[in-house]
């Protein structure tokens, strides 16, 4: 029988070098260093705990580092619920390698054998009361070594942090109101910056008069490269000031005209696009179609709304810049950087601070880009640049519109003999970093421009991009799953959470809700009947157990149920909402089962759950990115609107623990299933079965009138 | 430079500015406090909520000049990690945040609710938070952790 070799976690192989990851103290402190970066998900707690853990020392001890690209193992992008899968992977095995690096130092030391020695909260003692520490041994132990691939962790058993609930690091500064976001930081010196849009969409800046500007108190610089343009003033009031004074001398372009809002689906259809076949398959004994269904389902274009504007500082010494960024990827960003700027990644460096909450791919990266041209007029001193709420709201990428088509063929008893899928929508991924050109907004603006990047997909072995989720769990005799890539761009698209998931959820599961009640079957039997993986069957089992499937039959009041594991290779979620509606649909409650295997920190887990939950409620209820042939128009909270507290629904979460399992993340698993849930909910409330996103009262009319 | 007077947290302050600029603008630019939040500019959100007497209010959309004569208290004003005030320590205990970038404009709205009814009930909570926004979902914890800081504050 052959082994399998040990293998080092893809993010330690990556940056194998120990001493990017750990650096001990002799005064009692571990320096943790991940790759990985907070953005409102409680990834630094998490990593804590693991690494706490595994040295058997005392949280307290461990002081997390933000990443930076002068120190910090290189660990690519914070996104696609990864990052305790893989630096928490790398987390843990490095610090059972420097563990036993410290064992082993100690016992020679000591002249105690390594089985003999124990360690408590960075001890280490011996039979005979022979005693070290991490601490004394600090300074001759060397971490400037490769990590190696047999290392075993602690069993599940013997963790004491990881698997419990531990509050969250980060929080007490943000509730104490003390400076920790980007947005309160201050360096000495600093001017603040202000970038000039048009608001016609991809207008050409074709004109600027400066002298209103001149005229402006505290005026630094006005920056002009192409149909990019900026100020730099001494404060950010005068910033402000100077930047509606810029406005006033600015001449523009038409600009590119915009798709029809009113039919998304069509103008989806109508593009060029590359078209992919994700997955296929055949029958080996094909089964007699006596009909077929088909229908279409669509999502709009839905924005990231963080709750702050991106934000960024620069600073230029000589051929050097350093950037403070919360872009979700600090390498990544360098790379694009050095591309616009001509320079060796060398010279730049980037350095991570928390920004608002960050849903994926927003304008993060973009205003670090323009923090760093407008801070070369600023003689070098550091410059911070805010984008306005109507530039977050019309300038940051958005997530992709989609049309999506499905096709099954039923038998005699309603049973699915084939299945087919096609998916319309630009790509979901424009991230900086991965292309011979930048993904940055100011860099498409310059005088001499680097040409629009056109979203592309990730493959299905990274989870897939607009076909994330498209491949059923379900165990039908044959399908074809298809994907047309948009190969034209008039709204910027790029990665939001789940990326296509969300679409491709809500319509498989909203499609098999119809196939199953039309056969009179319940869909969670229906369900339970056509997965064979047991962790699915167990999601679903805990959540109908949970919400009392199916509660009795109200006047005005729905159940609707939906499932579906992230990725195909994720977190496990299954759903039931209940929502009252007549006109206008409210979610009352949404019950989640989740399995994420190991769960590092469960309250961690459910909080993301959570958020996850209400987010997409949000998404499903209200969002839609609105414009007309010219520009967007939902630049502001009342033509963007989000969900209130009022509105939001009661959550319960139920997870199921798996230690000795992998852990997966947790932020994108209830997104697709609760979208599906509430539609299959208002279907059990209303009889109507609703295909287009958002559920607000006039798409219920809609859906009334076309009934089928 | 005409001069606006007002009271920071209990601290007399002299402002000398334009007095049309707004409040926010003075308390993060000049005054350098920054638990105030910038969030929108237009008092959509509530992120950049500060009391002024018993109330909770949008400091962006705020002008310098009608708060002349005024107490205001800042979300560092709530207390610290020293001498936290209950909604802090609730908070904390709920673990009540994911971003946390609204938090300290929710806690001033929360504080004002508290002042003026001491014991809410859950959905009047949500009505006096009904005009913050919060993007990470966070809204049932936050809920929660107010009215355990009620409780906490009635069993004194």
């Amino acid at each position: 029988m052959s082994q399998l070799t040990p293998k080092l976690p893809a993010s330690l192989a990556a940056n194998p070098k120990l001493s990017s990851w750990l650096k001990f103290s002799a005064q009692g402190q571990v320096t943790v260093s991940p790759g990985k970066v907070e953005i409102g998900q409680g990834i630094v707690t998490a990593l804590a705990q693991i690494a706490a853990d595994e040295l058997d020392i005392d949280i307290s001890r461990v002081q997390m580092v933000r990443a930076s690209t002068d120190a910090s193992p290189n660990e690519g992008v914070t996104s696609g619920s990864l990052s305790v899968q893989q630096s928490g992977r790398a987390m843990r095995h490095a610090c059972a390698e420097v563990r036993q690096i410290f064992l082993q130092a100690a016992s020679e030391r000591l002249g105690v054998a390594i089985d003999a020695l124990d360690v408590e909260d960075g001890a280490i003692s011996g039979p005979g009361n022979v005693t070290t520490s991490y601490w004394e041994l600090a300074e001759e132990v060397s971490l400037d070594r490769d990590a190696t691939p047999d290392v075993k962790a602690k069993l599940a058993a013997r963790r004491a942090l990881a698997g419990h609930s531990v509050q969250r690091i980060d929080i007490p500064d943000k509730v104490f109101a003390r400076p920790r976001f980007i947005h309160d930081w201050a360096l000495p010196d600093m001017l603040h910056g202000r970038v000039l849009r048009p608001e016609n969409a991809r207008a050409k800046l074709t004109g600027l008069k400066e002298d209103g500007v001149r005229a402006v108190a505290g005026l630094v610089a006005v920056a002009r490269d192409g149909s990019f343009a900026g100020v730099v003033s001494e404060t950010e009031h005068g910033a402000e000031a100077a930047l509606q004074a810029l406005r006033k001398g600015a001449t523009w372009s038409d600009g590119e005209p915009l798709p029809d809002e009113g039919d998304l689906a069509a103008f989806l259809k109508a593009q060029p696009s590359e078209i992919t076949v994700i997955d296929r398959r055949t029958a080996s004994s094909p089964r007699a179609s006596k009909r077929t269904v088909r229908r279409q389902y669509t999502r709009p274009y839905i924005a990231h709304a963080s709750i702050a504007p991106s934000c960024a500082i620069a600073q230029w010494r000589g051929d050097r810049v350093h950037v403070w960024t919360h872009s979700q990827g600090v390498y990544l960003l360098r790379t694009d950087l050095a591309l616009v700027l001509k320079l060796p990644a060398e010279n730049i460096t980037v350095e991570h601070l928390e920004g608002a909450g960050c849903y994926g791919h927003n304008a993060a990266d973009d205003v670090a880009l323009a923090a760093v041209l407008l801070a070369t007029a600023a003689g070098g001193r550091p410059v911070r640049v805010q984008w306005s709420r109507e530039g977050e709201m019309s300038n940051s990428p958005f997530g992709a519109a989609m049309a999506i088509e499905i096709e099954a063929d039923l038998d005699a008893q309603g049973d699915i003999v084939d299945w087919r899928h096609s998916i319309w929508s630009n790509g979901h991924a424009a991230r900086p970093g991965r292309a011979a050109q930048p993904a940055l907004l100011a860099g498409y603006e310059q005088a001499n421009p680097f040409p629009r990047m056109i979203s592309t997909n990730p493959p299905q072995a990274t989870g897939g991009g607009g076909d994330r989720n498209a491949i059923p769990l379900y165990d039908f005799p044959s399908w074809q799953i298809e994907s047309h890539r948009l190969t034209t761009m008039p709204i910027r698209t790029s990665a939001l959470r789940t990326l296509g998931a969300q679409g491709n959820v809500f319509a498989i599961e909203s499609f098999l809700d119809e196939i199953a009640t039309g056969r009179g079957e319940d869909p969670v039997a229906f369900r339970l009947r056509h997965l064979r993986d047991e962790r699915a069957k167990d999601v679903i089992r805990a959540v109908a157990k949970r919400a009392k499937w199916k509660p009795e039959k109200r006047i005005g009041i729905g159940y609707g149920m939906a499932f579906a594991r992230y990725k195909n290779t994720g977190a496990y979620c299954a759903v039931v909402a209940e929502i009252e509606g007549a006109e206008e649909i409210s979610v009352r409650k949404l019950t989640l089962a989740v399995d994420v295997g190991e769960a590092i920190n469960p309250d961690g887990v459910i909080n993301q759950i959570e958020g996850g939950a209400i987010q997409a409620t949000s998404w499903v209820l209200k969002e839609r990115v609105r414009f007309d042939r010219r520009r967007i128009t939902s630049t502001n909270w009342t033509e963007y609107p989000i969900l209130r507290f009022s509105e939001v629904p009661d959550i319960e979460v139920e997870l199921i623990q798996r230690p000795e399992t992998d852990p997966v993340g947790a932020g994108e698993a209830a997104h697709g299933p609760v979208t599906a849930a509430i539609a299959n909910a208002v279907f059990d409330a209303l009889g109507v079965r609703v295909r287009h996103l958002p559920f607000t009262r006039d798409s219920l009319i809609a859906a009334m009138e076309t009934m089928t | 430079m005409p001069s606006v007077r007002f009271c920071l947290n209990g601290v007399e302050t002299d402002i000398d500015a334009d007095p049309d600029r707004s409040l926010l603008d003075i308390l993060r630019g000049q005054l350098g406090m920054t638990g105030p939040h910038f969030g929108c500019g237009a008092g959509e959100c509530g992120a950049c909520n500060v009391m002024i007497g018993d109330r909770a209010v949008a400091a962006c959309d705020t002008p310098l000049w009608s708060v002349a004569g005024k107490d205001i208290m800042p979300p560092e004003g709530l207390g610290s990690a020293e001498q936290p005030h209950p909604l802090q320590r609730a908070f904390i205990a709920e673990q009540a945040v994911q971003c946390g970038y609204c938090v300290s404009g929710i806690l001033i709205s929360a504080a004002a609710l508290l002042k003026r009814n001491p014991t809410p009930t859950g959905r009047e909570v949500k009505e006096a938070l009904d005009g913050n926004l919060c993007r990470c979902g966070s809204h049932n914890r936050m809920v929660r952790a107010v009215l355990r800081a009620a409780d906490e504050m009635a069993a004194r």
